[in-house]
């Protein structure tokens, strides 16, 4: 199966991967980022939908990714497990490239079994929850445990309630998807994610297709994963939550990076007009 | 034509008081005399039916009594069994082999399978039982070895090594799996895009996906159609008397022929036919109970909790029973 993938595209400039990967920390001590996209470029049937993405997320960083519908968050973010395949550029997660093998000069398209072992470092939380309608809300965060990384079921169901406790649904255990809120959906979906003890989670407008009062109990969530030092990309409209939880905020729109920052700068201060008339429609 | 008494609606008829609890909505049921009506009609129309079927000089009552349980229908039965069960099964793998051969995107894969498809499903099962049956004749010897050349891995006769049961068994079989291919394939489709990233974002590998994702869930969807191939199998058996398999029909033409009460045994064939298709819809109730699981809010009682809670006259999901009972 290891053909020699799109190996010219991606290739390019390796160096600048490097430099751009230590940035000094508030201590002065250069830290890997544990996610960067380099200049990532993808399109469908012949629409550039990302026009060269390039960001850096440091260990236990918040990123907020903000951008008008259709900007390519979804895109992106699905690229960074592989979901999609990227056409162009590079991201490497935890220093290892995404997707593709790099071995001496050359760049090999991984098997679908390397890429299902890249993604178990990798959780995502989808804006329609995707729980397995089929299995209980512990099943549903026990299944790749113990399926995949072969954890003994009692030490997975365990470690399953002890997940569920701290999404605060440790009573709903034995719940289908079906009996669930969309906002206890979506807790029990973080609580998969983390089963995997990733060290990513990607959130795809986690909030977006829960009613208004159910959406604080993810933002707690949320908030608090954050504040145990996960290191999380998050698209969302909720500007309260990027300006309290987020390290860096991210201006996408129309598959280009338009602006970043610290939340106080690109929010209270946005340079970019296509900024400001964002954040005017969503507040 | 119901009156229903809201309470609280200020206009009881005047007289003694009734004590009611403003809670409950005191109403004269929805009567539905058409449905009585009906079921007098056909009851009279069965029971003629039957009449006329018992009094019938032209059928001789014991000689289906004495058939029913005749060691050797009874071996038919068997053998019926055994051909349904066993091509379901094998046909359901190659299904599922098939399904996802055809939603691959290796070409060759979907290829071979769509190829596999067109040619069993388009050719008459009858057809394809008397090919695999007189298949000695199309090939004497079946032998393994290397092309082109005289090298040969083992040789045998054709008739030795498929005789008529394994011919009729394979035709069963192939043709089934060209069918159960497709209800597997449109219970995958039916399954959301979401479930597949969603397990490969937690490191499901696709197979993986697939035994533990998608097919319990396309479960749901692919059940009802199966349980009618397995009748549409059961009866489909019948069809292997073309070459002499002695499942339940064949028998019952070899005796026919000898005592010449053919309608009598046609008789004993059908009650075993309707019987055997009977007991199939007891698994298939429970297995799509199974694979509904967590999608309904709350799972329709079985006939035996039904039973048990009619026999303690507590009211169970009334309005479900109900409506299944308009059907
Ligand atoms: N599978 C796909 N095929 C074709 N076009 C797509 C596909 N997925 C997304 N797009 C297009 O890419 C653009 C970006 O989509 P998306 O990343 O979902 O935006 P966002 O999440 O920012 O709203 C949109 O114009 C969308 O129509
Ligand atoms: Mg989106």
């Amino acid at each position: 199966m290891t053909g020699a993938g799109p190996g010219t595209s991606v290739a390019t400039s390796r160096a600048t991967t490097a430099s751009l990967a230590s940035e000094p920390d508030a201590h002065g001590v250069a830290v890997e980022p544990l996610l960067s996209a380099l200049k990532v470029r993808k399109s469908y049937g012949g629409v550039e939908v990302l026009k060269g993405i390039s960001l850096a997320v440091n260990p236990g960083q918040v990123m907020c990714l903000l951008g008008p519908s259709g900007s390519g968050k979804s895109t992106f973010l699905r690229c960074i497990n592989h979901l999609e395949r990227i056409d162009g550029g590079r991201i490497s997660v935890g220093g290892e490239l995404v997707g593709y093998a790099q071995r001496k000069d050359r760049i090999f398209e991984m098997n679908p079994r390397e890429v299902a072992r890249q993604r178990r470092g990798i959780g995502m939380v989808f804006q329609r929850f995707n729980l397995f309608p089929h299995m209980t809300a512990l099943e549903n965060i026990t299944a790749a445990p113990i399926g995949v990384r072969r954890i003994s079921k009692q030490i997975a169901k365990d470690r399953g309630l002890e997940l569920l406790d701290r999404v605060g649904l440790a009573s709903l255990a034995q719940s289908y998807p079906a009996q669930l809120s969309g906002g206890q959906q979506q807790r029990v979906a973080i609580a998969r994610a983390l089963a995997m003890d990733p060290q990513l989670l990607l959130f795809d407008e986690p909030t977006s297709a829960l009613d208004p009062e159910l959406v604080g109990d993810v933002l707690d969530v949320m908030r608090t994963l954050a504040a145990d030092g996960m290191t999380m990309v998050v698209v969302t409209h909720e500007i309260g939550f990027a300006r309290g939880a987020a390290d860096v905020v991210v201006f996408m729109d129309g598959g280009v990076v338009v602006e970043s920052g610290p939340p106080a700068e690109v929010l209270d201060n946005p340079q970019s007009p296509r900024t400001r008339a964002f954040l005017d429609s969503v507040i | 034509m119901t009156q229903a008494t809201l309470t609280g609606s200020g206009r009881a008829p005047a007289g003694p008081a009734v004590e009611i609890d403003p809670d409950d909505i005191v109403a004269v049921p929805l009567r539905h005399p058409w449905r009585w009506i009906l079921a007098v009609f056909l009851l009279i129309g069965f029971v003629s039916l039957g009449i006329s079927l018992w009094q019938n000089e032209n059928i001789d009552h014991p000689t289906i009594t004495e058939f029913i349980f005749n060691p050797r229908i009874l071996s038919g039965v068997v053998l019926t069994i055994m051909l349904t069960v066993v091509a379901m099964l094998v046909s359901s793998v190659l299904g599922v082999l098939l399904a996802v051969m055809r939603l691959s995107n290796n070409p060759v894969m979907n290829t071979l399978a769509w190829l596999y498809v067109w040619a069993f499903r388009g050719t008459p099962l009858l057809i394809q039982i008397v090919f695999w049956g007189y298949l000695g004749l199309l090939y004497s010897q079946i032998s393994m070895g290397i092309p082109f050349t005289d090298f040969t891995i083992f040789s045998v006769d054709t008739n030795t090594l498929i005789p008529a049961l394994t011919a009729g068994l394979l035709a069963l079989t192939l043709n089934q799996a060209a069918y159960s291919a497709e209800i597997v394939r449109s219970g995958m489709l039916s399954v959301d895009e979401g479930q597949y990233e969603a397990a490969y974002s937690v490191g499901m590998s696709p197979v993986f996906t697939l035994f533990k994702v998608v097919l319990p869930q396309a479960m749901r969807v692919i059940i009802p159609p199966m349980g009618n191939e397995t009748i549409s199998m059961l009866k489909n058996t019948s069809l292997l008397s073309v070459i002499a398999v002695l499942e339940l029909y064949t028998v019952a033409t070899q005796i026919s022929s000898q005592n010449l009460r053919q309608v009598e045994l046609l008789l004993v064939v059908s009650c075993w036919y309707l019987f055997l298709t009977s007991v199939l819809s007891i698994p298939q109730y429970y297995l799509e109970r199974y694979y509904g699981r967590g999608k309904a809010r709350s799972l329709p009682p079985t006939p035996f909790q039904r039973l048990r809670a009619a026999l303690r006259r507590t009211p169970i999901n009334t309005h479900r029973t109900d409506s299944q009972d308009a059907s």
